[in-house]
């Protein structure tokens, strides 16, 4: 009986269509067992809205397409479950905060992938196919430092909730500083004290404010506000020894 | 010059810290028999301590406000980097000129 109850709710999803100037849409979604938001997007998509747009692709959390902004916070879709989030069956889907919207749930991420560049990111080897591989001791300070960093999967959550990207759409933000931390404790990177020049540059890791938004939203539980925190440190101690 | 100015924040904040605890405690302790300026001047004029004192915190004051000043309006204000930088470095020069005023004033 219980059961048959459940399955018979509805969920009210207001759904945001359009661009900047578009506006919340509500559909009405049958309440299942075991749903997550994107679920409830594709089921809204395949069976009322064929026209509503959005991203996704591997559907299991390891892509990072499918971020949106549910309930008013930034989140993994299709590993977030409705029952999580809903606020007494009722839901507010929306694109991401601080990228350009393009329709519907879609946002264009270029401002986003622009601050790899920014933060001095790309990595840069010393050694041709004909060295040997670098050797890296897993236990040492730089390599741990790197790995708790690494597995970020590029979702642009921490930069949607990041309150200072809101009011300086100069500022690197969280994902570019924490990718630039990665290397800065990578010993096989040539120019880490470029990177560490580029990372503290122009809307670079000194407009952090450590309020720590982006740790507590990123889904994969990366810490960036600890990386930044690093980099503030490499402004006093230099680059960091490999010990 | 992002780092720099980060550092220069940072390190006047350090000198900050006790120069403010201790001019805190010393306005807790000026005021006990009431406040007078020939009482202020007692303490002060001719004083090459309080004049180091408070020379240096008017030192690390005009460094530590102006970068925080800028840092707010380049957050909350749609004020041209330039201009922001020139408001700041006003900024420095007036509380340069009228604290250094006030300690030559006092001593
Ligand atoms: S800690 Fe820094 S990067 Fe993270 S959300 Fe706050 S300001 Fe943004
Ligand atoms: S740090 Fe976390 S939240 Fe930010 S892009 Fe990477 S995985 Fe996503
Ligand atoms: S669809 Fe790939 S992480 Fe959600």
């Amino acid at each position: 009986m219980n059961k048959i109850k459940r399955e018979t709710q509805e969920l009210t999803v207001r759904v945001w269509r359009g661009k900047e100037d578009g506006k919340l849409v509500t559909y009405q979604v049958m309440s299942r067992e075991n749903q997550t938001i994107l679920d409830i997007i594709t089921e809204i998509q395949r069976f009322q809205e064929p026209g509503l747009a959005y991203r996704f692709a591997c559907r299991v959390g390891v892509c990072g397409s499918c971020a949106m902004t549910v309930n008013g916070r930034p989140r993994w879709t299709c590993r977030t479950h409705v029952k999580k989030v809903s606020h007494e069956g009722v839901l507010t889907i929306e694109p991401l905060r601080n990228l350009p919207r393009i329709k519907d749930l879609v946002c264009d991420l270029a401002p986003f992938i622009d601050t790899w560049q920014r933060a001095g990111a790309p990595f840069s080897g010393t050694k041709t196919r004909n060295d040997a591989p670098a050797l890296v001791d897993p236990e040492s300070s730089t390599r741990r430092a790197a790995e708790a960093g690494l597995q970020c999967i590029n979702c642009a959550v921490c930069y949607s909730a990041c309150d200072v990207v809101s009011w300086n759409r100069n500022y690197i933000g969280p994902a570019g500083l924490n990718r630039a931390w990665t290397l800065i404790n990578d010993i096989r990177h040539s120019d880490r004290k470029q990177t560490f020049d580029q990372a503290f540059g122009d809307g670079g890791c000194g407009s952090c404010h450590s309020h720590g938004n982006c740790t507590r939203h990123c889904p994969i539980e990366l810490n960036p506000s600890e990386s930044i925190a690093g980099l503030k440190r490499v402004a006093f101690k230099g680059l960091p020894k490999d010990v | 010059m992002e780092r720099t100015l980060f550092l220069a924040q940072r390190i006047s904040a350090i000198i900050l810290g006790p120069l403010v605890l201790v001019h805190l405690g010393l306005i807790l302790f000026a005021v006990r028999n009431g406040l007078s300026g020939a009482e202020i001047l007692s303490r002060t004029q001719g004083s090459i301590s309080w004049s180091v004192f408070y020379g240096l915190f008017v030192l690390s004051v005009t460094v530590h406000a102006p970068i925080g000043l800028r840092n707010i309006l380049q957050e909350w204000s749609r004020i041209s980097p330039l201009t922001i930088n020139i408001v700041a470095l006003l900024f420095a020069l007036i509380f340069l000129l009228l604290g250094l005023r006030a300690v030559a004033a006092i001593v």
